[in-house]
């Protein structure tokens, strides 16, 4: 009970930091240490010529798949939150940090001995899991807050709900109006995607046409009432696309991390078969 | 015998008058049996909790189904033979044991020599008096929104109840209804916030029509008349339904000569061991009682027909669970020797009746203490209160030094700060030598209640409490005879949020203790009126002007709703000047604080705009309910990249369910406070759950342990709107079948489908909330989870600080 225990041991509350000044750059300086280390290494013990199948182009290789490996652990780490104190932040911070040195340390493995065999392939596909990282930090970077500036407080849901309630109030709005004012009103309401492209949007061709009948020679007392109703409804469905592009813009290049990074690993096999068996 | 009240505890007296061959009439309001099981949501799983305490009635009950309980319970009263009379509304009861008059609704009258009342606690809905207010279609209830179809309905009455029925009657178009809403005033000060915001945006959308500042003049066959400040409205109208609120049934009561044991909204009926009132004759049992649980109520049905009957023997059916819990004690005593001996000994528990303190003790604890254990420890988190029974206990007073105790005698209490303000416990207290003692432990809703129900025990925590808060808080060898003269005319004052008790610029110095709430200290600048601090429950202020010329530097005002002692600074000055310690240690915090004021000063003539900008953001977190946070989940929108990660780990350490919704709630300068648990103070959800479900974890965290009965008061209570009823969907396969077979729904909650087909049709709507993941050692996993650092959980006092300017 609550009376005679002390309180239960709990971490200590987690800083209020981005995940890039994580633990005060923590992890920046254990990659630099870590390319220096490399670096310097590089230049006493690689004999000339340089060679990823000397002693020391064999550690360096050995450090690099361990560093994939456990790069590619995050996958996991992000969705199991298992007991213990760390933190995703954290790990992110260290990948990131650590990601990047890997493509120093993987270069000097390299000895820079490029061609068009399997091996340079490998080395491409790491640089491009990495430079798609660099662009998935940037965004993380920028977007948010265009992220929240844009929702304005509404949730999803609630951006989804409001154009629903303005399409029940057009229905009604639009049943006294003229045939082609109807038609225009039911294209907006059955043609107004908010993914994928909206270039013919019901919407926008609704408040055209019935901007042009506005103008004509005898205009319906109806058609102001559902221009302004048009009006709000194309503000919220701006507001939801733009919602949806810039949720898609945050993941997207995950679509090319993640997937780079299955065939990383699976051309690592195939380097690390190939030079031990058929070397 | 006459029965009033069909409910559980009315159904169980009568079928016990009818098996004992006792002459009974039952009498019930409504046509049916139980109506308030019957109003239940359909299909409600309703509980029989608590599961250590035995039935004891001629009715069956066992957990299951609101209509399977129904029907048992039906079924049995036919078999019993009981001699119901329904639709037969008790108005007033005259006369004295032996011979009383009760009359109808329909001027019926009924005599009986013996009264039991069990009419619960529901009340009677507040009526509308305007012409045509008796005819057929005006209704006071609604049960099921989708039974009406084409028709126009007018609601009336825009609390909860009212928008809730409203906004049922709208949820399916296709039934077609044309639903108004009449509100009398112009706002919609008694709803909850998430309510007005959908009524709003019913209206907004045409679904709903909202009438403010409209009182109904007359309701026709089909029509319905509305005056507004404009003039009469009159429109189609096939049924009216009124949601008023309702009338607590204590003034009828009161009429037949009952007496209750304090004016406060909670109290109850004062009752003997054998459930009679004041008034001979007239025996009170069930909710109406304080016994909230269906069981207790059926119990209580069988045990007064007993005492009526003549049975002077019977053992109250909790006597097991009270003799379990007295078992840690002394041998030698019986138990109603302890509960005497408690009663009598503890002073603030001498105004119970005995019946009371048996009540009391089901929520209560009695333990002995061996000398030198603690009782608790410095900075645990616990809000109950201890009376000690006999013995002495020893406060350490000194954390750099426990040999320096003060002692409290037997009799006394302890605890109380954390019961007044709900936050740390601020010293560690020991069983005292020799035999050690024995106290009781009172959950801090227990004690509450007691406050509430008996004044003398109100009395006495509130004077013991000042007492101690300031000894604490000055603390500087203090002793309770240097502060008896200001004690003497301190005065405990109620401030409304809002309210400011210092005013910058007036004259005054005296001192203020923040006994529950908190405030916000603000400083004219530029113009602007600025944050300078906040300051939580057992704090004070008003100290500076006592060090400088008299004139107050700041405004202080309530963030929440507060409680302050106010000390009258003459006595205060008269005190400093005979302790100079003390005005040592207050002049080093005024000027501590005056150092941080001056930052912000000097800070806003060069970087105004940084100024302002904390400002705002430390008011806008304010409003949100920080004010009454302990610990409170925040978002910085700056750093959230909207990838749910947070909600994803809450539902996977939580049972499938998450405890909180990421997007919604209120944002300001890139600062979004989620709609997740704030673990307040003083807990809203915590005032009417019957099992006393919902308690202080020892992290501080509040939550709902599984005694919950699913009835949803808690959802309703909380103003925040964290709680959500659910059931508990099944295990999901681990995270290497989804991600290798793609086997379950993968991390994260499951989606409605998967929940729905894996989750057992027994399960029970139970409240979940946030537990502020208590007892795992990382922490809140929302925020040991959430990839960018962008969630964070704080608590207001390190949170408002001035440390929220350097946010980047
Ligand atoms: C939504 C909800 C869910 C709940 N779930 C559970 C649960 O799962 N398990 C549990 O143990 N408890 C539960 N409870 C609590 C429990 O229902 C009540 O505490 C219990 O019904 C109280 O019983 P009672 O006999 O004292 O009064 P009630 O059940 O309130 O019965 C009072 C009866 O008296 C009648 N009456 C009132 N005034 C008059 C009058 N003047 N003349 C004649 N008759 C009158 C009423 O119509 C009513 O039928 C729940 C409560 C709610 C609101
Ligand atoms: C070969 C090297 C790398 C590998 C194998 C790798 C692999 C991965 C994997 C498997 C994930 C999990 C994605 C998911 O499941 O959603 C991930 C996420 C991520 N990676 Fe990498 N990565 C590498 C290098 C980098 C580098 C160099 C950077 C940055 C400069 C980077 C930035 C990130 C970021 C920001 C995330 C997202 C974290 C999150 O949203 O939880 N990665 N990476
Ligand atoms: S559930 Fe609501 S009332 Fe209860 S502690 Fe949490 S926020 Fe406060
Ligand atoms: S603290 Fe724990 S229970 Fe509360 S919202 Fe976060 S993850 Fe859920
Ligand atoms: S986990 Fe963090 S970044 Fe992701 S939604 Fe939650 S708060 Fe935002």
């Amino acid at each position: 009970m609550s009376a005679g225990g002390q309180t239960r041991g709990r971490a200590k509350t987690i800083r209020h930091v981005g995940f890039l000044r994580h633990g005060g750059f923590r992890w920046l300086f254990v990659a630099l240490v870590l390319c220096f280390g490399a670096v310097w290494g590089y230049q006493r013990f690689e004999p000339d010529p340089p060679s990823g199948g000397s002693w020391y182009g064999y550690g360096l290789g050995t450090v690099a798949a361990l560093m994939i490996l456990w790069l590619a652990y995050l996958g996991v780490r992000k969705r199991s939150i298992t007991p213990g104190t760390w933190t995703l932040k954290g790990w992110v911070s260290a990948h990131v940090y650590l990601g990047m040195a890997l493509a120093l340390i993987a270069t000097l493995h390299t000895a820079f001995q490029f061609g068009w065999n399997l091996h340079t392939l490998f080395y491409g596909l790491m640089l491009l899991v990495i430079a798609s990282g660099l662009v998935g930090v940037i965004l993380y970077v920028a977007m948010p807050r265009v992220l929240s500036a844009n929702r304005a407080e509404l949730t999803e849901r609630q951006m989804l709900e409001q154009i629903e309630a303005l399409d029940q109030q057009l229905h009604e709005a639009a049943l006294p109006l003229s045939s082609e004012a109807a038609a225009a009103v039911r294209g907006s309401i059955r043609n107004s995607p908010i993914g994928g492209l909206h270039g013919r949007c019901g919407t926008a061709r609704a408040v055209s046409i019935i901007e042009r009948l506005r103008r004509g020679p005898v205009p319906d007392a109806g058609l102001d009432a559902v221009a302004g109703l048009l009006n709000k409804k194309s503000g919220a469905l701006a507001r939801a696309r733009r919602h949806a592009r810039i949720k898609a813009v945050l993941q997207a290049w995950l679509y090319i991390h993640v997937p780079a990074t299955f065939a990383v690993l699976a051309a690592m096999v195939a380097h690390i078969v190939a030079v031990f068996f058929y070397a | 015998m006459a029965i009033l009240g069909s409910g559980p505890a009315g159904l169980s007296a009568a079928a016990h008058a009818a098996a004992l061959g006792l002459s009974h009439v039952l009498l019930e309001k409504t046509d049916h049996l139980s109506d308030t099981i019957y109003r239940y949501q359909k299909g409600k799983h309703v509980m029989a909790t608590p599961s250590q305490l035995v039935l004891r009635a001629d009715l069956d009950f066992t957990a299951g189904k609101r209509e399977a309980v129904l029907d048992t319970w039906n079924a049995g009263t036919t078999a019993a033979g009981v001699n119901v009379r329904l639709n037969a509304e008790v108005r007033a009861v005259e006369g004295e044991a032996g011979d009383f008059t009760i009359t109808l609704a329909n001027g019926d009258v009924v005599h009986a020599q013996t009264l039991v009342l069990a009419i619960g606690t529901q009340g009677n809905p507040n009526l509308m008096r305007c012409e045509g207010a008796n005819l057929p279609h005006v209704q006071y209830q609604l049960d099921d929104p989708g039974a009406y179809m084409d028709e126009h309905i007018t609601v009336v009455g825009t609390g909860d109840a009212g928008i809730e029925n409203a906004l049922g009657l709208i949820a399916d178009p296709a039934l077609c209804n044309v639903v108004s809403i009449l509100n009398r005033s112009a706002d919609f000060a008694k709803a909850k916030d998430a309510n007005v915001k959908l009524l709003n945006e019913a209206r907004d959308s045409g679904r709903l029509q909202v009438l403010t500042e409209a009182s109904t003049s007359r309701i026709e066959e089909g029509w319905i008349t509305v005056e507004r400040p404009d003039g009469e409205i009159r429109f189609r109208c096939d049924r009216v339904i009124a949601r008023m609120g309702s009338q607590p049934p204590r003034k009828f009561i009161e009429a037949m000569g009952v007496e209750f044991t304090s004016e406060a909204p909670g109290a109850f009926p004062k009752l003997s061991p054998t459930f009679e009132s004041t008034k001979r004759g007239i025996y009170v049992i069930g909710a109406l009682a304080g016994y909230p649980l269906i069981k207790h109520c059926m119990n209580q049905g069988h045990d007064v027909v007993e005492y009526i009957a003549g049975n002077t023997r019977l053992r109250p059916a909790d006597e097991p669970i009270i003799e379990a819990k007295l078992a840690g004690l002394p041998k030698g005593r019986s138990v109603d020797e302890w509960l005497e001996h408690i009663r009598q000994s503890v002073e603030i528990l001498r105004g119970l009746s005995p019946l009371q303190m048996r009540e009391f003790l089901l929520d209560a604890e009695v333990r002995a203490w061996p000398a030198g254990e603690a009782i608790f420890h410095k900075n645990a988190i616990g809000s109950s209160l201890f009376g000690i029974v006999e013995g002495t206990v020893l406060v350490e007073v000194n954390p750099a030094d426990p040999a320096i105790t003060v002692p409290i005698a037997a009799g006394s209490i302890f605890g109380e700060v954390g019961l007044i303000s709900g936050r740390r416990r601020g010293a560690t207290v020991r069983a005292g030598a020799g035999a050690g003692c024995i106290c009781i432990e009172i959950p801090r809703i227990a004690a509450l209640k007691l406050m509430g129900t008996v004044d003398a025990a109100r009395e006495t925590v509130n004077r013991i409490t000042t007492e101690r808060q300031l000894l604490q808080l000055f603390g500087s060898g203090l002793t309770a005879a240097d502060i008896s003269g200001i004690l003497a005319t301190a005065e405990v004052r109620d401030v409304r949020r809002g309210e400011a008790i210092i005013k910058e610029g007036a004259e005054g110095f005296d001192i203020f203790v923040i006994r529950s709430g908190s405030m916000v200290v603000e400083k004219e600048l530029g113009g602007k009126s600025i944050f300078l601090r906040y300051l939580p429950a057992g704090s004070y202020v008003g100290e500076m002007a006592l060090f400088e010329d008299g004139v107050r530097t700041a405004t202080v005002r309530a963030a929440i709703k507060s409680q302050v002692v106010r000390l009258e600074g003459e006595g205060f000055r008269r005190l400093l000047e005979a302790k100079p310690q003390l005005a040592r240690s207050m002049r080093e915090e005024a000027s501590a604080r005056r150092k941080i004021n001056r930052f912000i000063e000097q800070k806003k003539e060069s970087f105004s705009g940084v100024v302002d900008m904390y400002s705002s953001v430390a008011n806008f977190l304010v409003t949100e309910g920080l004010g009454e946070a302990t610990d409170v989940l925040l978002i910085d929108e700056k750093l959230c990249i909207g990838c749910d990660n947070c909600e994803t780990a809450c539902a996977d350490t939580h049972d499938g369910l998450s405890r909180l919704d990421r997007e919604a709630g209120r944002t300001y300068a890139h600062m979004h406070v989620p709609t997740s648990c704030r673990h307040c103070e003083a807990p809203y959800c915590m005032t009417d759950c019957p099992p006393n479900a919902i308690r202080r974890g020892a992290d501080g965290e509040v939550f709902i342990d599984e005694t919950c009965i699913g009835c949803g008061n808690c959802q309703r209570n909380c103003p925040y709107d964290v709680i959500r009823m659910d059931k508990k969907p099944g295990k999901k396969p681990g995270l290497a079948s989804w991600l290798f077979l793609g086997l379950g729904p993968g991390p994260g909650e499951p989606d409605t489908a998967w929940k729905k087909k894996h989750t057992s049709p027994e399960a029970a709507k139970v409240a979940i909330k946030c537990d502020m993941c208590a007892g795992r050692k990382g922490g809140p996993a929302c925020v040991r989870a959430c990839p960018t650092g962008a969630a964070i959980r704080v608590s207001p006092e390190q949170f408002l600080s001035v440390a929220l300017m350097e946010r980047d």
